[in-house]
């Protein structure tokens, strides 16, 4: 060793500090509430949306805190549900999905035009619905994971295309609920009612409680799911940590596809008839986005829970619900949200803040 | 002295009109710490992603234990027992310390949990991680499953260094590993280093911190215009001559040149 560098020598000698020890002194009851948030960050849109029940059931009584107008609730959001499921996917990898609803309704018009155009059997139909909306995710994925452009892009242009296509494809043509009815009634499969005393719950109120139990479980007990996590949070760090991102964005945005085409099948069911107009194709990214930002999902990615999107969701049907039970005008709900999303990314700003 | 464990020949890589590393041989002997030191711009870096997996060199070989070798990927290396750890650590700062440390190569709970549904086995994760952690005296980090984003730099270097050596049987590379470090945290991790090579594993230390350097390293790889201008042993010269081999101001003794 060379002479020169004794620099260091006191702090060789005089270390009584300890190194990585870690602070277990008491915290104040707001520290432990922000710590309980920093790591269940689904807490927030829980208790959201219980206050949000809580307070319109006790404005509007036994007319909202009943089975009924609670299922109904799961009724109305079960398209947005499922939709915001796989919009929370993307927006945990860092990225966004501005196509889901119009890969929904594409999906759909698929579905139906391949059964009354081509006489596909209507179960086969739908397979080929989800396998095309896989497809479109397949695209979507490899624009961003190995063209490297930004999801935003990519899917904003998706958006425009895919909902071109769909009217170019079906022409305009709304096929009715009673032709649906009459000759596929498999297509309706999942506006089934299932009968629990005063609750009415649909197949795809089912499928979508189902859709986000599978995802919560995959995202937080599987290596996918702490790779998709990795990924959002940097993915150059993932990469050298041994993750295959590609594999990971493409898994993700194929099986965000997916789900968009069961959020097709779950449309039908709701609808009845299958309409290359619905306001899905339209709003349904928005709607997604909203209910994913709500339920606390960072829109920087990596951070966030699949739970809270589903609560997220949950909160705009309770919201709108209430509020026209109230006979509030409908721009009430539209003003409440939009304050109601602000809140939630000022909440995420702060739990981010890890030193508090 | 027995052969070298990880031996490189005539590695060669250019970008473009660039040369980066330019017809440069390496060696690492088993059990020790040998600091790779050179210039900005010497190509030290590329060498070293050569060797881990991350660069393809465009010609040359590189063998371990005398096996002839070619790495596609830090994961092929990795599968071959050579960890890196990177100056950026590669960790996610919102997952868990147990999370960091298994990124990519998860446990699986045995039998029908986790074949079909492919549930991680956490318990063992958590236990395998705490364990590590303690074996090189980290144990003061309590909560295993606290996010990496919480912990200070030192920590997060320990976790990164206990990474590395909880997985890397045969050749651990160290990228700067005190750059961002206050001087107590350097010198934990410089204990942490040498704590390592107690265990028989070998360490590439790239350093720009020259007392570190003489500290730890058994021997002084000097990178100087893309290859190996010298290596020295830290008890034969002082650092300034280290340092004028590396900058081209002292031609390297005509023993050591490489």
């Amino acid at each position: 060793m060379s002479n020169t560098d004794s620099f260091e020598e006191v702090v060789k000698t005089r270390r009584e500090e300890k190194f990585a020890e870690f602070d277990t002194t008491e915290k104040g009851v707001l520290q432990k509430f922000h710590h309980a948030l920093h790591t269940n960050t689904a807490l927030v849109p829980l208790i959201v949306l219980l206050a949000a029940i809580l307070v319109f059931g006790l404005i509007l009584g036994e007319k909202f805190f009943s089975p009924f107008a609670l299922t109904l609730i799961l009724q109305q959001v079960q398209i947005v549900g499922v939709l915001a499921a796989a919009q929370s996917l993307i927006i945990l990898t860092a990225g966004i999905d501005l196509s889901v609803g119009a890969v929904a309704v594409l999906c759909s018009v698929i579905m139906g035009q391949f059964t009354f155009r081509y006489g596909v059997p209507p179960f086969f139909a739908v397979l080929l619905g989800l396998a095309f909306g896989t497809a479109i995710g397949a695209v979507n994925g490899w624009l961003v994971s190995k063209v490297k452009l930004p999801p935003f892009i990519v899917t904003l242009g998706m958006w425009q295309i895919v909902l071109a296509a769909n009217y170019l494809y079906s022409a305009n043509e709304t096929i009715r609920s009673q032709d649906i009815e009459a000759q596929a009634p498999f297509l309706q499969a999942m506006g089934t009612t299932v009968k629990l005393g005063g609750a009415n719950l649909t197949f795809g109120v089912i499928l979508m409680v189902i859709l986000v139990l599978v995802l919560a479980y995959a995202l937080r007990s599987t290596a996918w799911g702490r790779h998709v996590y990795a990924v959002g949070d940097d993915p150059e760090s993932a990469k050298l940590a041994g993750v295959n991102v590609h594999k990971t964005l493409m898994s993700v945005y194929m099986l965000v596809g997916f789900i968009c085409g069961l959020a097709a099948w779950v449309m039908i069911g709701r609808f009845g008839s299958v309409s290359p107009s619905a306001t899905t194709g339209v709003i349904g990214n928005i709607q997604a986005i909203t209910a994913v930002v709500i339920g606390g999902i960072s829109l920087f990615g990596g951070r966030g829970s699949i739970l809270g999107s589903f609560f997220g969701a949950l909160i705009v049907g309770v919201f709108e619900l209430g509020l026209r039970m109230a006979g509030a005008d409908p721009q009430w709900t539209f003003l409440l949200i939009g304050v109601l999303i602000i809140a939630a990314v000022t909440v995420d700003q702060w739990i981010r803040k890890v030193t508090a | 002295m027995s052969d070298p464990i990880l031996k490189a020949r005539g590695l060669n890589k250019r970008y473009g009109k660039v040369t980066a590393i330019d017809n440069c041989d390496f060696d690492l002997m088993p059990g020790e710490i040998l600091a790779v030191i050179g210039d900005n711009g010497a190509g030290k870096s590329t060498l070293i992603k050569a060797l881990s997996g991350a660069v393809q060199p465009d010609s040359g070989k590189i063998w371990l234990d005398g096996q002839e070798v070619a790495f596609a990927s830090p994961n092929d290396a990795r599968a071959n027992g050579i960890e890196t750890v990177y100056q950026t650590l590669a960790m996610s700062p919102a997952l868990s310390i147990t999370d960091n440390m298994f990124m990519g190569r998860e446990l699986r709970k045995p039998g029908l949990m986790g074949k079909l549904f492919r549930t991680l086995d956490k318990k063992a994760m958590e236990d395998f991680a705490r364990e590590k952690l303690a074996e090189l005296g980290l144990m003061t980090i309590q909560n295993i499953n606290q996010a990496v984003e919480t912990l200070s730099g030192g920590q997060r270097q320990g976790v990164a260094v206990a990474r590395a050596a909880a997985f890397g049987s045969r050749v651990i590379i160290l990228d700067e590993p005190t750059a961002a470090l206050g001087v107590k945290e350097s010198r934990r991790v410089l204990e942490l280093i040498l704590d390592v090579r107690s265990r028989g594993i070998p360490i590439i230390l790239i350093s720009h911190n020259m007392p570190h350097v003489f500290e730890v390293a058994d021997r002084i790889h000097i990178h100087r215009l893309g290859k190996r201008a010298a290596v020295i042993r830290p008890s034969d010269f002082s650092m300034s001559d280290a340092v004028a081999i590396m900058t081209g101001a002292m031609e390297p003794p005509a023993s050591m040149a490489a």
